[in-house]
């Protein structure tokens, strides 16, 4: 299934630095999330715009996990040649990535 | 002292909506009412204006955004605290005041300053992205320092009604209020770190509650159209619960609050402020009601010793111009249009970017290939002068006669691009003013 059946996203921007949220509808699938979107999968994923290192937070508190990749903005948001320079479309990239049930 | 405070968040950026403030300041019984208009670049756009004109340089619809909340900001006794300021903020206090004087208001304005930094700076300031000096990230425009909630806190003592500030941290327009209704210091750390995550999950308005969020699938929202802004009831002991009047669109609830918690944050348990170092790994949500959001957790510990400068540079100019083409082979024409203008343009340009909008334009080929029946040809180019910028364009339009056929639709821009390199400064540097109106 589509990581979208179970998960809502929304990007940020810093610099050149690209802030993705995950976040499950249940929170009963927040423990899949942790054990199949590791960052090397999101890296892999969204590969063209990330350039950098992606590390992984775990906020157990709102049952969600957060990915900050650094280089992932074509040189930054005030300076990129990209359409979407803030990378705000990242979110349903991310979303289209493949997820296993269980 | 108070126990309790309501601040509304009427803008969360600069070009945001007019009409959700002004349903807050008459309809949430708010005590503030913040305004965040200040994105990382627009200061250095804005201080480009200002040396155009020295009476400039503020947030352009600062007239159209006090004219339309005076009467209810006066009636309802609310105090009003925006960025809006920008560039000058005291030009923008002055301006303010006028406003207020011809409505028939008698109110105090308090312009906050002092962030402007440029003056100090050597240019061998090395910058937190390319580990460089700053001078090599090209000529300098601007610098402003990310001040605290100093100057805030002062005008608040100084009873002003309206507080226009220049660069001062988002979350700080939120958390002085709080430290001066409820006595908090700056040795609070814990309180001043739940008080920026009230500030922060507010800050963009209506990314609180339902906007940037909805789908048509399991994020749907009542009546988006109508999209109510956030205000939140805080307690002196750092507690808060959020909503938005009765009878706007939109919705609040656990979701939205994640997505908005984790917003722009690079490190959820150090989110630097000039007031303190917050930690957001704590916090936990509750839905009390509809579109009523508790929180918990939360905390804090020092401020860093600098603050961050963001450093305007002049650092190229961008040329564009976009085609349309259709039918079958519109991806293949729109590839031809594309190489002709590559080989036109060949030396007279930086760098240069092709991208086939509805293609491949925002997701390089992350997208499954398809051929739509219709593709947009954008082309983008990085350019030493305005001159070279606007051939870019001017080539793109070109294609009418001399490039594939049935091209239709050409637009074109170009402009000089700032860009913003941060730099970190002692805070012992930077000395936040104000003046009253």
């Amino acid at each position: 299934m589509k990581l979208y059946e179970i998960a809502h996203s929304r990007a940020g921007d810093k610099g050149n630095i690209s802030t993705l949220s995950l976040i499950p509808f249940e929170e009963k699938d927040f423990g899949l999330l942790c054990e199949k979107i590791t960052p090397e999968a999101v890296k892999n994923h969204l590969k063209e715009h990330l350039k950098g290192s992606v590390t992984r937070y775990e906020l157990e508190g709102i049952s969600a996990l957060l990915f900050v990749c650094e280089d992932a903005l074509a040189g930054g948001v005030t300076t990129s040649l990209a359409l979407d320079a803030h990378g705000k479309c990242l979110s349903s990239a991310l979303l289209e990535m493949e997820i296993e049930e269980k | 002292m108070k126990d309790q405070i309501r601040i509304g968040c009427g803008a969360g950026f600069s070009g945001d909506r007019l009409e959700p403030a002004v349903v807050l300041a008459d309809k949430a019984e708010l005590d503030y009412l913040v305004l965040e208009c200040l994105a990382e670049r627009t200061i250095a756009l804005a201080q480009k204006r200002k040396l155009d004109n020295p009476e400039l340089g503020y947030d352009p619809l600062l007239e159209r955004r006090i004219s339309s909340l005076l009467p209810h900001l006066v009636k309802n006794n609310i105090t009003l605290i925006t960025n809006m300021g920008a560039a000058n903020p005291i030009s923008a206090a002055k301006k303010v005041k006028k406003l207020a004087q011809n409505a028939g208001f008698d109110i105090k304005v308090a312009a906050v300053f002092g962030d402007d930094v440029l003056d100090q700076l050597t240019g061998d300031e090395i910058t937190l992205e390319t580990k460089k000096p700053i001078k090599e990230s090209g000529p300098i425009v601007s610098a402003n320092a990310y001040l605290g909630v100093e100057g805030i806190l002062e005008a608040l003592k100084q009873k002003a009604q309206i507080i226009i500030t220049g660069r001062v941290a988002d979350p700080s327009l939120f958390l002085a209020p709080m430290m001066f209704e409820f006595g908090w210091t700056k040795a609070d750390s814990d309180l001043l770190g739940k008080g920026t995550v009230i500030g922060h999950l507010l800050e963009c308005a209506g990314q609180l509650t339902g906007g940037y969020y909805m789908d048509m699938g399991r994020k749907q929202i009542p009546d988006p159209a109508n999209l109510g802004h956030p205000f939140a009831k805080i307690t002196k002991e750092g507690t808060a619960t959020f909503s938005k009047v009765k009878g706007t669109g939109g919705r609040l609830s656990c979701m939205t609050a994640k997505e908005q918690l984790l917003y722009e944050v690079v490190n959820p348990y150090a989110y630097q402020t000039p007031d303190v170092t917050a930690d957001f790994s704590t916090v936990s949500f509750e839905e009390i009601s509809e579109n009523v959001i508790g929180f918990h957790g939360g905390g804090g510990t020092a401020a860093s010793e600098t603050l961050k400068v963001s450093v305007g540079y002049r650092a190229y100019y961008l040329g564009e111009g976009e085609i349309s083409y259709t039918g079958f082979d519109a991806l293949e024409r729109a590839q031809l249009a594309a190489d002709i203008i590559e080989k036109r343009l060949k030396d007279k340009v930086s760098e240069i970017r092709v991208d086939y909008i509805g293609q491949n334009s925002i997701h390089k080929g992350q997208t499954a290939e398809f051929s739509p029946s219709e593709i947009r040809l954008r082309i983008a180019a990085n350019c030493e002068t305005p001159e070279q910028a606007r051939l870019v364009g001017e080539e793109v339009e070109a294609l009418y006669t001399n490039g594939p056929a049935g091209g239709g639709g050409v637009k074109k821009y170009s402009k000089e691009v700032i860009g913003i390199h941060s730099i970190l400064m002692d805070r012992n540097q930077v000395n936040p003013q104000i003046e009253i109106f």
